[in-house]
């Protein structure tokens, strides 16, 4: 062990040392960086570049010729027609918002208000900046939700996207967390229905979207029968806004709750036996043990799942774009896939813009809950 | 197998009695002319069937790639400007030439052309050969399908229900309701009296403008039907396309339960068993009727050439008007009529960056195509996917006849062709910078949006019109004032 610790000591150097044994120590002293250096420089190059890149997209009109991509700077005008132009309403959806729309979005805005105000004694000037732009987007989203959806008016894709997200990814923790939990309790065959239940996370997106897509058909596929039978025979979900959505966040729910699965299955196996078994001869009940042991032990890796599983629920493209074209109207139409439906046509200015916004919204949510809900949860077994 | 053994053999037949001329053996020898197109057999399928019989021809080896149909244009748009030029020739939508050729993509075929004696291009029809294969008084692309759109009624079902086939938008209306719920293929389940492709991102933006190409163009092609040709402005939000709007989506109350999600896939799956009454559609159910699996249907199935509208726009007053020899020249009866040349038909078009070898085998390959011998033949056949664009195609039933059209409906096929074709108000699809954008997204979106009750028939046209708007601006208006003339021929 000394000497070990002897090897780590910088050798003094001595009159007129030379300068390859400075160059020696030079290097040796900044061989983290060294090492790092080529994996950071990757990572500029093919992630951070394009990324910024792409803002030159966005805040252009880009065109094709002979000689590659011309760009011609308009500004914030791709952003603008998303919230005042052409776009409004199919981003936005309608907003006209109602006597309750407007009560609602009050008493919102002031919980979201008070919070804040609450924040300023308890956390840092970068903290409160942090806590400003969550509540901004807080407030911002209560009042399209109030104006559209609460008001009885069609909601656009920004909320077809979080209506994905934050609907979509609770029913798949809910289940995939039910699922894992009876797979972790002593029953037979339980090996059986892990690989089972983990089968549709290895299939491609697009497989699903096609499959999904037969499995639905209401004239030609296997539930017609059933449909026959209920009297809903010429029920069509696509042609329902409401009905193709939740279409949608079923098929997306079909391929995902594998992965909610598998993560908790991991974190409820890893909990140690002898705390549960210690509740048991303390006369625990299974309840008890649930919410005092189990729960809080797999809180932090929950939490995360979800985190996760919610940065890719933005993203969703293949299945609408598969199952209905973003239709009926454009009642399924996720950003991301009204940003392909752009780009497509050439806009790629205005493909880029959506895709911002998109990555904004992504990232303030996506932030505000890692922050407020995962760190807390993180922190709370160590407290 | 049984289609490529059909095709060869009446390819080798039409080339003998023709004394058509083959290209020089080994012309081309060691050349790979890759071509992009859509997928599957329709389309993409013969050129690979006679890429076959080209390679032994000239020794050229043609390598067919298809990609879905909305990546189509992006990947060559792609491919050639940035200079991969990994794609020696598309074949896409002859409208699309335009974007392409702006942005200085394009070959120019006319020496080609000028050296080629066997296309014979005077017996293409004049729409197809100055519209289609042209752009800015060039020719740019070379046909290999002719496309409009067409109404096709079931005259056993019309005959049954005691209704005469449709003359008007209103008429159609009327005949659908009359025919909805009849058992037309006899399983014992009712039947739809409507069928569109109404899914949003397919078909449906070019069924509405054959709806609305009646209401508002009345002075010939060059007139147009979107635009104010003088100032870009969009002829949008009227009463013309307002109507149109609204006989469309009153369709769907005869149509498939699910017929937002349809797409012509769908459609043509409903026809060819038998379970519609009217369709929309262009010049394929002539000759899809023929296939095996649509034999409950064969011979019944006759083409209207354009559906017709006794009301037009009045474009200083923003009214509808009764279409008079004042208000609409071209009107017949008191009804304007507008065939829609929907999409324009497929075209190749040859990369100008590719090396001069493998552009002459390219336009070789192109120009072996397009020549009377080789599509006089493909055209007749339904899977193909081509539809007539030359003269002689249409001239004689002797042919479709022999490929196993019944005569009345030969003569009927060909006489709404025909009479599209000779039509001087045929109206033509949009052929600017950034059509895709004012059609394929804008009143696309829009439209479906009004179909599915998102948002009013105004709130629509008002959006259509802002979004339009937008693009111009985008692209300059005086840039696209300028490729609007080109285009409809009007400079």
């Amino acid at each position: 062990m000394t000497s070990y610790e002897n090897t780590r000591q910088p050798r003094p150097f001595s009159a007129g040392a030379g300068t390859r044994d400075r160059l020696g120590e030079w290097v040796d002293k900044h061989s983290g960086t060294f090492f790092i250096a080529p994996a950071v420089t990757l990572i500029l190059i093919f992630a951070i570049f394009p990324t910024i890149y792409s803002i030159f997209f966005a805040l252009s009109r880009v065109r094709w010729s002979g000689d590659g991509l011309k760009f011609r700077y308009v500004g914030f005008r791709n952003f603008s027609k998303q919230f005042f132009g052409s776009a409004e309403q199919h981003f936005l959806g309608r907003l006209d918002i109602s006597v309750f729309g407007w009560v609602l979005f009050g008493i919102i805005a002031a919980a979201v208000l008070w919070w804040l105000i609450r924040s300023v004694r308890i956390t840092t000037w970068v903290g409160m900046i942090g806590r400003s732009i969550s509540a901004a987007m807080a407030i911002f989203l209560a009042y399209i939700l109030c104006a559209s959806l609460i008001s009885g008016n069609n909601i656009g894709t920004l909320y077809t996207t979080l209506f994905y997200v934050l609907v979509g990814c609770a029913i798949q923790f809910v289940i995939g967390t039910g699922l894992a939990f009876l797979c972790s309790q002593p029953i037979s065959g339980k090996n059986f229905f892990r690989v089972i239940f983990f089968i549709p996370l290895m299939i491609t997106p697009l497989g699903v979207g096609y499959a999904m897509r037969m499995v639905a058909d209401v004239t030609k596929g296997p539930f017609e029968p059933v449909l026959g039978f209920l009297g809903l025979g010429d029920w069509v979900w696509s042609a329902d806004a409401w009905s193709a959505r939740f279409m949608m966040m079923v098929s997306d729910s079909w391929q995902w709750i594998p992965f909610i699965f598998i993560c908790m299955l991991a974190a409820l196996e890893n909990i140690p036996r002898d705390h549960v078994e210690a509740a048991q001869v303390d006369g625990a009940s299974s309840v008890q043990i649930f919410r005092e042991i189990t729960w809080p032990q797999v809180l932090p890796v929950a939490v995360t799942v979800l985190l996760i599983r919610m940065i890719e629920a933005f993203k969703i493209v293949d299945l609408p774009n598969i199952m209905t074209g973003g239709g009926p109207g454009s009642a399924t139409e996720s950003m991301t896939l009204n940003s392909m439906y752009i780009w497509r046509a050439n806009d790629l200015g205005g493909s880029a813009a959506i895709a911002y916004l998109l990555l904004i919204l992504t990232v303030v949510v996506c932030a505000s809950f890692f922050n407020y809900v995962v760190m807390g949860q993180i922190r709370k077994p160590k407290s | 197998m049984h289609f490529r053994k059909q095709m060869a053999a009446l390819t080798i037949g039409a080339a003998a009695l023709g004394g058509v001329a083959a290209p020089a053996v080994a012309q081309h020898e060691g050349v790979t002319v890759n071509i992009l197109t859509r997928p599957g057999y329709v389309i993409a399928g013969p050129l690979v069937e006679r890429g076959k019989d080209f390679e032994a021809l000239t020794g050229a080896k043609i390598v067919v790639t298809e990609v879905p149909f909305a990546e189509i244009f992006p990947k060559i748009q792609n491919d050639w400007a940035t200079g991969t030029n990994s794609i020696d020739v598309g074949v896409f939508a002859a409208g699309w030439g335009v974007e392409l050729d702006a942005a200085g993509l394009l070959e120019d075929l006319d020496p080609y052309v000028a050296a080629d004696d066997k296309i014979d291009l005077d017996d293409i029809a004049p729409y197809f050969r100055e519209f289609g294969q042209k752009v800015g008084g060039k020719t740019k692309l070379l046909m290999v399908d002719g496309d409009f759109q067409m109404v096709y009624y079931r005259t056993d079902v019309l005959t049954e229900a005691g209704v005469e086939p449709p003359v008007t938008w209103e008429d159609y209306l009327d005949v659908a309701g009359k025919i909805h719920g009849m058992d037309m293929n006899g399983d014992g389940e009712a039947d739809y009296g409507s069928c569109i492709f109404k899914k949003r991102n397919a078909q449906s933006y070019f069924a509405i403008q054959t709806f609305a190409a009646p209401i508002v163009q009345t002075n010939g092609t060059a007139q147009g039907f979107h635009f104010d040709n003088a100032t870009m402005k969009p002829l949008i939000n009227n009463a013309g396309w307002k109507k149109a709007f609204e006989l469309y989506k009153a369709t769907g109350e005869f149509g498939p339960p699910e017929e937002l999600n349809m797409d012509i896939g769908d459609t043509r799956a409903l026809f060819k068993a038998g379970r519609c009454g009217l369709l929309v559609e262009w010049g394929d159910p002539g000759t899809l009727q023929l296939d095996d699996d649509a034999s409950s249907i064969k011979g019944k199935l006759f083409a209207i050439a354009a559906i017709g509208s006794r009301e037009v726009l009045d474009r200083e007053t923003g009214a509808l008007v009764p279409a008079t020899a004042e208000s609409a020249p071209h009107s017949i009866d008191g009804v304007n009529y507008s065939p829609f040349a929907a999409f324009g038909g497929w075209a190749g078009a040859i990369n100008k960056k590719a090396d001069a070898a493998t552009k002459a085998a390219a336009y070789d390959f192109l120009s072996y195509m397009n020549q009377p011998a080789q599509s006089g033949v493909d055209v007749t056949i339904g899977a193909t996917g081509y539809n007539p664009y030359r003269v002689s195609q249409l001239a004689s039933t002797d042919k479709w006849v022999e490929a196993g059209m019944p005569q009345a409906l030969a003569d009927n096929y060909l006489g709404a062709i025909n009479g599209a074709l000779a039509n001087p108000n045929m109206s033509s699809d949009m052929k600017i910078p950034g059509a895709q954008q004012y059609t394929a997204v804008v009143l696309d979106t829009q439209l479906a949006r009004y179909l599915a009750g998102e948002i009013t028939v105004e709130e629509a046209l008002e959006n259509i019109e802002e979004g339009w708007e937008e693009i111009t601006e985008d692209f300059g208006r005086d840039e696209q004032v300028e490729a609007q003339a080109l285009a409809l021929g009007s400079e």
